[in-house]
């Protein structure tokens, strides 16, 4: 889908240059971009070297197992299905810290254990339990407490105070969430697949 | 808002110091653990030289050619209806496709208009706030296996929907 976006993006641009004749503008522009992108990605190597540097520390130091029982009840109650001892509650909490900060490709490999933890338990193994579904809906509304790539880049970019953006950030993410968990919940509610818990 | 500019100010250094105590209280190699997560670090962010550069060359060819200005003069009657700028729309319909890509439109919104204006602080905000449901849905299903997305796929691009049009109300009302 991506691919058909991006090929569509530059033939639609290259061939309206050519009928409005902004071609040595599009000449321009592509170098500027590749310029642009390098300059960004410095920007990038800056900040997520110093989080997950951090985010290392405390991983090694216990503090995301810490977190982890500290949220546990909370939990409890998102993933109902799930045994207070499931060893996916530790995976799921690791992921969810991790995409608090913002450090969205760093949660990757924790969500990915958190699945298989959740497929183990799974008995139709092409169908999704309830509680990956809960799962990866707090995973695309994201709740994150501190976009670090964007304000990396919004400090790249001379912003005269880059973290402006992550209170308003907070709030979105947030309505975002509880509209994610509400929707789950009713639809859960409203299917069959109540009866079948795995 | 002092209070709350004061608690985003200190929440960083208080995380680093709350980090560092944790790891001398538990007698752990802080300084080695820092540095085995720094080299992840730069490996994340050179990994995402490519994503960013063909995003950014697409956008900026589109807009050298004069095809976005063309593009937001025939939309904004029906954007401004809505309240959204219409050099947010390309946004609004990669997010959820492709985070990568959506990062860098945020980057060349950014780099446009200046990090201190409004489309660029919405743009951040809606970056932020949302995250790549396909891309996720399709990764973590695959990972397992999974083939039926079934309603997770319904709920997060409803959650998408409803989460972009708060991130852009709550810039407008926060930034004001």
């Amino acid at each position: 889908m991506v691919n058909l976006i991006w090929i569509g993006m530059i033939l639609v641009g290259i061939v309206y240059s050519v009928l409005n004749g902004t071609t040595d503008k599009v000449n321009a522009a592509m170098f500027e971009a590749s310029t642009q992108a390098v300059q960004l990605v410095i920007g990038f190597v800056a900040v997520f070297t110093f989080w997950l540097g951090m985010m290392e520390i405390a991983k090694q130091a216990g503090l995301l197992e810490k977190l982890t029982k500290l949220f546990r009840p909370f939990l409890i109650r998102l993933f109902p299905e799930l045994s207070p001892k499931d060893p996916a509650l530790g995976f799921i909490m690791s992921n969810m810290t991790a995409n608090f900060f913002g450090l969205g490709n760093a949660a990757t490999p924790f969500g990915l254990k958190a699945m298989s933890a959740l497929q183990a338990n799974n008995r139709d193994k092409a169908v999704p339990t309830r509680s990956m579904i809960t799962f990866l809906c707090l995973n695309t509304a994201a709740l994150t407490l501190f976009p670090t790539t964007v304000i990396s880049l919004r400090m790249t970019n001379g912003a005269l105070d880059p973290m402006d953006i992550v209170i308003p950030t907070f709030l979105a993410t947030c309505s975002s969430c509880a509209i994610a968990l509400t929707l789950d919940r009713l639809f859960y509610v409203f299917t069959s697949n109540r009866n079948r818990r795995p | 808002m002092n209070v709350i500019a004061a608690i985003s100010t200190l929440f960083l250094p208080s995380l680093v110091v709350l980090i560092l105590l944790f790891a001398l209280i538990k007698k752990k190699d802080a300084y080695g653990a820092f540095t085995e997560g720094g080299k992840e670090g730069i490996r994340l962010s050179v990994s995402l030289l490519p994503f960013l550069l063909g995003m950014l060359v697409a956008i900026n060819i589109l807009r050298a050619s004069g095809f976005l200005d063309a593009m937001n003069q025939a939309l904004s009657p029906l954007l401004i209806t809505f309240n959204i700028p219409p050099d947010l729309l390309p946004l609004l319909f990669i997010r959820p496709i492709s985070g990568s890509a959506a990062l860098g439109m945020v980057a060349d919104l950014t780099a446009t208009y200046g990090a201190d204006h409004f489309i660029s602080r919405a743009a951040a905000i809606v970056q932020g706030s949302t995250d790549t449901t396909l891309y996720v849905l399709t990764v973590y299903f695959g990972a397992v296996g999974i083939k039926k997305m079934g309603r997770a796929l319904t709920i997060g691009l409803l959650a998408d929907l409803a989460g972009m049009t708060t991130a852009i109300l709550i810039t407008l009302w926060y930034f004001s």
